[in-house]
């Protein structure tokens, strides 16, 4: 008994990653949940507009414990305006004056701030309607499905695509095809294109059924969300390809994905709003593939979010893929071929 | 197609120490040693896989070697056809070309009632034969085979040096490293590496007899650190000659290669 006890703590100390899980995870997890865990909104990005726009604007930041952030003051804007705001997200909360009452329009797909607001105008009494667009019924699905849209990609990108390029290190096949005469380029394509066709699969299918399933809207561009996508795509299919470089077998890869995956599930705005979530943790948020797929797919299918309105995940998005995508794929291609940066020194008969 | 003057290291180890092979057409060439000596890394230094520090290697281009590495590549998840169509079309080979390839070299390697079997349900030795076919598929003219006969049932073994006999009779030059120094005195040529030197080298006959000393055969060894058993008896090994009355016994590769390898440890 002693002996098999002092087996499994000799092979536990040798096994970094597992040792990583036993000590890392749940620190990193009382940290994220301790600050992150937090569904309450108090710092709602807030415009009013219309001819008493400034009084609306001092009458809001005035109110005791009032969530709004007035961000954004014009005296002539309209109602058509607010909306526009609110599809660009420039704003949570839009207050057109001007009318009586006042009507608040609110971004429905922003779900915690949309129900903290119309919370805040409840309290207010008769004086502001509320109009929530994008998600009247403030239904929790419709926010859901996008989000788990990119969850799906990231799983897929991650540890699928991880274990099909490891699977070759493992079983050492990746020597066989290291030896033969195709080029690493053609290798890491051929494995990689499967993979990003079974996801964009993947991903229609999930797209369509959540729709059907729960009427979640799609009203903006298929053409934009496909590109967000597809750039989504080659950022977590880079971090799967990456992992495989960084594992020696299935077990290895699947572990290591789990520290990928972790942080993208609680950090990226699906479960916690990031507007609630402290800037000591928030910021890495910022440096996660599924915060700006989030931004994208919610803004696209709920808000019907235009392409300007949306340059910045894209451009986000295009960054990463670039930099993730490239640099797992000049690792692998190292492993795959080894022997090329001495190959000048091998004479080869003719 | 030779190895001249291989420097490669491992790490901070040193793989492979001024290391030189010939392995001309035709012929069967046994890399022999213990674990550790080097055997894989001077194979892998012939078809690319390693850094070489210095030295020359003169091979084939890629698309004339074929590489058996010592794990059998074939891909488990595939089935013996799908293995060989996906190897036929990574070298090029027309469908027409893999089908006739196939069926002749599945036929000699009685592989063809299993061209429907994934290859991860093989046995040990038919999954050997079928890395062999693999990598002979492209009738390449440099052949490298990592310990393909290690956990092969004898009469597998058989069928596998059938197979590399028939590759070096067309003209192939057969590169394999082993552990079994029986199925080495089968080669045409023996390399004996320990601790990355080339120990020795020549046909099997040349390295027998250029055994250094007298090993003699007994039951009663006055050296235990330069004895070994061999069956029912001891051979040990007199590097100046033995003492009077004690008879030579006849060398096998085995018996050359521990002496080697006792002389090499002796001199460190």
């Amino acid at each position: 008994m002693r002996a098999m006890i002092l087996k499994e703590f000799r092979e536990l100390r040798r096994d970094h990653r597992t040792m990583g899980m036993l000590i890392g995870m749940p620190i990193l997890m009382l940290i994220v949940f301790g600050y992150a865990a937090n569904f309450s909104v108090d710092n709602i990005p807030t415009a009013t507009l219309g001819p008493q726009a400034e009084q609306a604007a001092s009458l809001i930041g005035g109110v005791p414990q009032a969530p709004f952030d007035v961000t954004d003051v014009d005296t002539t804007g309209t109602a058509e305006d607010a909306e526009g705001m609110l599809q660009r997200n420039e704003v949570d909360v839009a207050i057109v004056t001007g009318a009586d009452p006042t009507v608040a329009y609110i971004d429905g797909s922003s779900l915690f701030s949309a129900q903290t607001a119309v919370a805040a105008f409840n309290r207010l009494g008769d004086r502001v309607q509320t109009q929530v667009l994008f998600n009247p019924d403030l239904k929790t699905s419709w926010v859901m499905v996008p989000a788990i849209i990119g969850l799906i990609l990231t799983f897929i990108g991650t540890i699928i695509t991880s274990i099909g390029m490891v699977k070759e290190k493992q079983t050492g096949t990746i020597e066989q095809l290291a030896v033969m005469p195709i080029k690493p380029s053609t290798v890491i394509l051929g494995k990689i294109v499967p993979y990003f066709l079974l996801a964009s699969l993947d991903m229609v299918l999930v797209t369509v059924l959540g729709m059907l399933l729960f009427d979640v809207p799609f009203n903006g561009s298929v053409a934009v969300f496909a590109l967000g996508a597809g750039l989504f795509l080659f950022v977590v299919l880079g971090l799967g390809v990456f992992i495989s470089t960084i594992s020696q077998n299935v077990g290895q890869a699947i572990q290591t994905a789990f520290f990928f995956l972790l942080p993208q599930i609680l950090l990226s705005g699906i479960i916690f709003p990031l507007e609630a979530i402290p800037w000591a943790v928030r910021w890495i948020s910022y440096f996660l593939p599924l915060t700006y797929f989030t931004m994208i797919s919610q803004g696209v299918m709920l808000r019907g979010a235009p392409f300007d309105s949306l340059w910045f995940p894209l451009l986000m998005l295009t960054v990463m893929a670039v930099v993730v995508f490239t640099g797992a794929v000049l690792r692998f291609r190292r492993d795959l071929a080894p022997g090329d940066g001495r190959r000048a020194k091998i004479k080869v008969a003719a | 197609m030779s190895v001249q003057n291989l420097r490669v290291h491992r790490g901070h180890t040193l793989a492979l120490d001024d290391v030189t092979l010939e392995t001309p057409a035709g012929r069967v060439t046994a890399v022999v040693g213990g674990d550790g000596a080097g055997k894989t890394t001077l194979l892998e230094a012939m078809v690319g896989l390693v850094t070489v520090d210095s030295g020359t290697v003169d091979t084939p281009p890629r698309s004339r070697i074929g590489y058996m590495p010592s794990g059998a590549g074939s891909w488990n998840d595939l089935t013996v056809d799908e293995n060989v169509s996906f190897v036929g079309g990574s070298y090029g080979l027309s469908t027409d070309e893999v089908a006739r390839r196939a069926e002749e070299l599945l036929g000699r390697a009685n592989l063809l009632d299993a061209r429907d079997r994934l290859a991860g349900r093989l046995s040990g030795g038919m999954r050997q034969k079928l890395g062999f076919c693999l990598a002979m598929l492209h009738q390449p003219e440099l052949l490298v085979l990592d310990e393909p006969s290690t956990g092969v049932d004898p009469v597998s073994r058989v069928e596998l040096w059938r197979l590399i006999s028939e590759a070096a009779a067309a003209g192939t030059a057969v590169v394999l490293a082993t552990t079994y120094l029986d199925e080495a005195e089968r080669a045409g040529w023996v390399l004996v590496l320990e601790r990355g030197k080339d120990l020795l080298s020549g046909s099997p006959d040349e390295v027998v007899a250029s055994c250094p000393g007298v090993v003699v055969e007994t039951d009663a060894p006055v050296h235990p650190d330069l004895s070994w058993r061999s069956g029912e008896h001891f051979r040990e090994w007199w590097p100046d000659g033995p003492p009077d009355g004690d008879r030579p016994a006849d060398l096998t590769l085995e018996d050359v290669s521990i002496v080697a390898s006792l002389r090499e440890g002796m001199k460190a």
